[in-house]
């Protein structure tokens, strides 16, 4: 049940992408029909996946994955523009790919504003239009955090970003196949997904690039993908990001409604049975496969060790379950007490998932807590 | 990632729990930091004749607890006071590089209490 961190490739995804390893390997630059044939398999994916977004296809550049969208869309912009302005809007809670990136930015002198969210993880739009400057030339706030699960309100920050000609970019790499994704809808002018998100593939994703919106690239090379992103392209893992999206278009419906039945008894559950149990991110505001939970007195990378013994995957932003041993900034962000921070956990469902398996899933949590707060000198006695 | 050892004494930790009447007590850590080690022993004779720990951590901290309350039971003052971070990890088969602190957390847990144990006797109660 950890699914936000990665997805089981679908079979039929692995199947589209088999031919084009072996029987058709041609390279999309070659004028030959070998060259052909991935040419037409590298034009209807890309087409296939701007109708997801309600996109073009000459919109759509394929990349190495969600890290490299985001890399491309915030230095293609900030390289470009350098003259034009040097501070970019984005928030507190982004993912490392573009926090990480913003950092690197601030160090080669762009100025990065933070702005902050509240204790359910909602960026209030006013605070971006406060740090709305002359200089300002791009905003870039995810659409839904892959901790906590908030969604962002998009669309507002959109609008207040094109008021003051500035552009904006969005993190949809949780939210494709899991909500309904739209760049006119949204107002977005670059957009990055992940295939591996959403029963794809790994190492492939695309930014979606608003026409008429100019990137500088960052490799130097060939014209490939209109001379955003040179190099060859990755052939079988755009089939299957493309027979992925196809997937999660048709399923959208159906694994929204399922999977938030799913999520909301597995919290009403935990909520319910567990003292002293909270929910982290906002309760309704919230990617449907989303669980995101803390337990007073208990540690995380415990509770997951727990679950692990229990064939059950999850993950926790504990600071003892991170390299750094630093608790997660996205929890920190939201203002949880120190003494909080390090009994949560995070639970993504998949549509593979049954209610039985949440049930399995409750009950066992149950005893972990009870179990680990039976060790802990900080539980008050029972 | 984690040594056989390692996951027996987390999931299976032996002396948890508290002593009513500890000889000495050893707390150490911050809840704040996500780890807290609380150590209770009974003296008898200069040897520790019981041993309990209640520990708030990750599963490193849990096994080396337990780890450390087998190693240390039955032994003099002056044995248990030469536990230290290293004995209790190669007892577990070593721990991750990240995880040594949480090591080190237990033996100066056990190290605490029975610091608290000579004081408490040189001050006569
Ligand atoms: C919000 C978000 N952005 C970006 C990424 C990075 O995507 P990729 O793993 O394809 O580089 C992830 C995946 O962990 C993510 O959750
Ligand atoms: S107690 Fe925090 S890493 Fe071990």
């Amino acid at each position: 049940m950890d699914h936000g961190a990665t997805t089981r490739p679908d079979p039929e995804v692995v199947n589209a992408m088999l031919p084009f390893y072996d029987e058709f390997f041609g390279n999309a630059s070659s004028l030959h029909s070998i060259g052909q044939e991935a040419a037409q398999a590298l034009a209807s994916s890309r087409k296939t996946v701007a109708d997801l977004l309600g996109a073009e296809a000459g919109e759509i550049i394929f990349t190495s994955g969600g890290t490299e969208s985001d890399n491309l869309a915030l230095k293609g912009i900030a390289y470009l523009k350098k003259n034009k302005g040097k501070h970019i809007i984005t928030s507190v809670i982004e993912h490392p790919a573009i926090l990480n990136t913003c950092k690197y930015l601030g160090d080669m002198g762009y100025r990065i504003t933070y702005v902050p969210v509240d204790d359910q993880g909602l960026v209030d739009p006013a605070d971006v239009e406060d740090a709305v400057t002359d200089d300002t030339i791009l905003i870039s706030v995810m659409h839904a955090n892959n901790e906590i699960g908030t969604i962002q309100p998009i669309e507002e920050i959109s609008a207040i970003a094109h008021k003051h000609g500035v552009l904006v970019h969005t993190d949809a790499v949780q939210s494709v196949g899991k909500m309904p994704v739209n760049v006119d809808d949204l107002g977005v002018d670059m957009l990055s997904i992940s295939a591996h998100k959403i029963y794809g593939p790994k190492g492939v994703g695309a930014l979606y690039v608003r026409k008429g919106t100019r990137l500088q690239g960052l490799s130097q090379g060939g014209s490939h993908e209109m001379g955003k992103r040179a190099g060859t392209e990755n052939i079988p893992g755009i089939v299957g990001m493309a027979k992925a999206v196809e997937l999660a278009r048709h399923r959208l419906d159906g694994d929204i409604k399922y999977l938030d039945n799913l999520r909301d008894t597995m919290i009403r559950k935990i909520l319910d049975l567990i003292p002293e149990s909270y929910l982290n991110g906002h309760p309704t505001k919230r990617l449907c496969n989303n669980v995101h939970v803390r337990f007073s007195y208990v540690e995380g990378e415990s509770l997951l060790m727990m679950l692990d013994m229990k064939g059950v995957a999850v993950s926790t932003g504990s600071a003892c379950s991170s390299k750094s041993l630093e608790p997660s900034h996205v929890l920190a962000a939201l203002g949880i007490v120190p003494e909080e921070i390090h009994g949560n956990l995070r639970i993504t469902l998949g549509h593979e998932n049954t209610m039985d398996e949440v049930d399995y899933v409750v009950e066992n949590l149950v005893d972990i807590v009870k179990k680990l707060r039976a060790m802990s000198p900080i539980a008050p006695k029972i | 990632m984690y040594s056989e050892k390692v996951l027996d004494h987390f999931s299976n930790p032996r002396n948890v729990g508290e002593i009513e009447d500890a000889d000495g007590v050893g707390e150490v850590g911050n809840p704040a930091c996500g780890d807290m080690m609380t150590i209770y022993i009974k003296v008898d004779d200069g040897k520790l004749t019981n041993i309990k720990f209640k520990t708030f951590g990750c599963g490193a901290a849990i096994a080396t607890s337990s780890m450390i309350t087998e190693m240390a039971m039955g032994m003099t003052i002056e044995e248990a006071l030469e536990i230290t971070r290293d004995s209790v990890a190669d007892a577990l088969d070593g721990l991750p590089p990240v995880k040594l602190h949480c090591s080190n957390l237990a033996a100066d847990g056990l190290h605490a209490a029975i610091e608290d144990y000579l004081k408490k006797k040189e001050t006569g109660n």
